[in-house]
């Protein structure tokens, strides 16, 4: 009898250490989430002025802002995104709609799903290879194409996923009334897939709008206003990457600045998309 | 539907024609989507070749000894992949040891123990460490973090191993803050919410019944959870690991920041060392030479191998869990 208490006791202690562990894990996660947060504000805010968002990275020890690298970040992930997200959507759509049960549809899956999370180094690379080594030069336009590469896998698994969850019968209504299938798809299954794929696309500028590596070079950097699509443009990232590790305190003023600004807009970015599937989810 | 409205009271022949309208039109969009789903296989094809084509002209100087050879010297042209292979390796599998028992603690604690109204909020909090580009890791890595472990913990770690044989080539001085050890715990923390997400999905699979049967029978909730759930997901839970284990291996920012960059091999995890993208981003813009640029992308071509057999790996563990809990 005492025995078999004590096993239970026993039982009950473990029990109680592994959960008391478990949610130490949990404040583990919470509390470093927390510290870069607060070291992000606490470093970043105090630099935060109107220079910044209207005066030109400024030379070593000087003062500036970071107005050209926030218009190379934004020039570059628009047309990002202007690229990558058609040809995502299409891709999608043949793998939700024509061809869901098609052997290329699996295959295509796999690859995607690896070329979601690829290094994104790598994407760098392909691209100096296929574009930066033929012209002889960096350009803004490279660094748009990598993001792109970027962008497609993203937007095609979200489309092919919130494709995948339209009913059947809506499309069979559509087709009942004689609508052919591309019109079947166009005016039913994207408008009932719409908030779905709109938070693949904001999910997608979240992410490149923070990548630096793609950029290193294929874009480089620039010290000046350039809008030259042919020519090295700076960006938000490569130019937090190029400040940090400088020896001058105000370039690494304005890269803490800069990390909380990217921050502020990939974490805002990415809660505004969650909320859209949130409302889905609960309807 | 307008187009279908506009064929309703037309005459026999112009019907023939909508039809035949729909029909080509129908076959054009049918193609372009198809088209833009064989593009994604072309770019995964695109960048295999032209990482293979880009690394040729140091591969075939160095032939395999390149990924033998510990030498770094662009003065000389002699190039080997060893130190940086080694480097990648040790941080991702340090970081894979640290973040996965946290990963897992955290998705027991939002399936099991959370209360309700918490869960969305705590589990979107821990997703959002995803979201935190990795150049900002980088950052807090090198001014907030190394220099915290410099002061603090690296010296305490290094006099509590100093007489013990083995640990303290492991943990030899000086403490510089940055370095291979420091990495793998940056890395450990942005790979924590992937493993966190993978393994709350995958419990979520497990049917109710056998939970509840285990705890009809009176186990408790670690028992259940130890016995029940963990075995019913474990080829989910190593999907989501090797997930993780992939994007350790390729991060590049973060690391970049705090590795050290040092073409060597060391037996202590506080030496400053260098990982396969580390050394990219550092040096390739800097590259003089053919055989210099070319090394570097014999490098990227490595890391892409390493990377697609982890991933692949990785999805074809988590198609298995999904085709069972469908089934």
């Amino acid at each position: 009898m005492s025995t078999a208490l004590s096993l239970h006791q026993s039982r009950k202690r473990k029990n109680s250490v592994m959960m008391a562990l478990c949610v130490v894990a949990a404040g583990i996660g919470l509390a470093w989430l927390a510290l870069i947060l607060g070291a992000l504000i606490y470093k970043g805010l105090s630099g935060v002025s109107l220079a910044v968002f209207t005066e030109m990275t400024p030379p070593p020890g000087d003062a500036g802002g970071l107005l050209n690298a926030i218009y190379g970040s934004i020039v570059m992930t628009i047309i990002g995104i202007l690229v990558g997200t058609p040809i995502g959507v299409l891709a999608g759509t043949y793998m939700a709609e024509y061809g869901r049960f098609s052997k290329l549809t699996t295959v295509v899956r796999f690859i995607n799903d690896i070329l979601l999370s690829a290094p994104s180094i790598i994407v760098g690379l392909f691209v100096y290879e296929l574009m930066v080594r033929p012209m002889g030069h960096f350009s803004a336009i490279a660094g748009a194409v990598a993001l792109s590469i970027l962008v497609i896998p993203v937007v095609v698994r979200t489309t092919e996923d919130m494709l995948n969850l339209v009913p059947n019968a809506l499309r069979e209504a559509g087709t009942a009334i004689g609508a052919p299938r591309w019109v079947v798809i166009r005016s039913v299954a994207y408008r009932a897939a719409m908030s779905g794929i709109v938070t693949g696309i904001l999910l997608a500028v979240a992410r490149i709008s923070g990548e630096t590596a793609p950029l290193l070079f294929t874009a480089l950097n620039n010290q000046f206003w350039s809008s030259n699509l042919n020519a090295p443009m700076a960006s938000l990232p490569v130019t937090i990457f190029q400040f940090a590790l400088s020896p001058y305190e105000e370039w690494q003023q304005l890269a803490w600045t800069g990390a909380l600004i990217i921050t502020l807009t990939v974490l805002g970015l990415s809660i505004f998309a969650r909320s859209l599937t949130g409302r889905r989810e609960d309807r | 539907m307008s187009a279908v409205q506009e064929a309703m009271p037309a005459a026999r022949g112009s019907r023939d024609a909508t039809v035949r309208r729909f029909a080509l039109t129908d076959a054009i969009f049918r193609a372009l989507t198809k088209a833009a789903a064989i593009l994604v296989l072309v770019l995964l094809g695109g960048v295999a070749i032209s990482l293979i084509a880009g690394s040729w002209p140091a591969l075939s100087t160095f032939g395999l000894s390149f990924v033998g050879s510990e030498a770094w010297n662009p003065v000389t042209e002699k190039f080997g992949a060893l130190a940086p292979i080694y480097g990648t390796i040790i941080t991702s599998a340090i970081a894979i040891v640290i973040a996965v028992p946290i990963g897992i603690g955290i998705a027991i604690f939002l399936t099991e123990l959370c209360p309700r109204p918490l869960r969305r909020p705590i589990g979107m909090a821990v997703e959002l460490l995803a979201g935190i580009p990795s150049i900002i890791y980088g950052i807090w890595g090198l001014f907030v973090f190394a220099p915290f472990l410099q002061t603090t913990v690296q010296p305490f770690i290094i006099w509590m191993f100093h007489g013990i044989p083995g640990l303290n080539s492991l943990f030899a001085g000086p403490p510089y803050g940055i370095g291979l050890l420091t990495s793998a715990m940056i890395l450990a923390i942005m790979i924590l919410p992937f493993i966190t997400s993978i393994t709350k999905d995958v419990f979520d699979t497990v049917p109710s019944v056998l939970k509840e049967s285990a705890y009809g029978i009176g186990c408790t909730t670690w028992e259940v959870t130890r016995r029940v759930v963990i075995p019913y997901t474990r080829v989910g839970i190593m999907g989501g690991v090797m997930l993780a284990l992939g994007r350790a291996l390729g991060e590049t920012m973060a690391v970049t920041f705090v590795i050290g960059n040092a073409h060597r091999i060391s037996a202590s995890l506080f030496a400053p060392a260098t990982t396969i993208s580390a050394t990219i981003a550092n040096e390739f813009t800097e590259a003089v030479g053919d055989l210099y640029t070319s090394s570097l992308v014999a490098l990227g071509l490595i890391l892409f191998i390493i990377t697609f057999i982890i991933l692949a790996i990785a999805r074809y563990m988590l198609l298995r869990i999904d085709s069972r809990a469908g089934a």
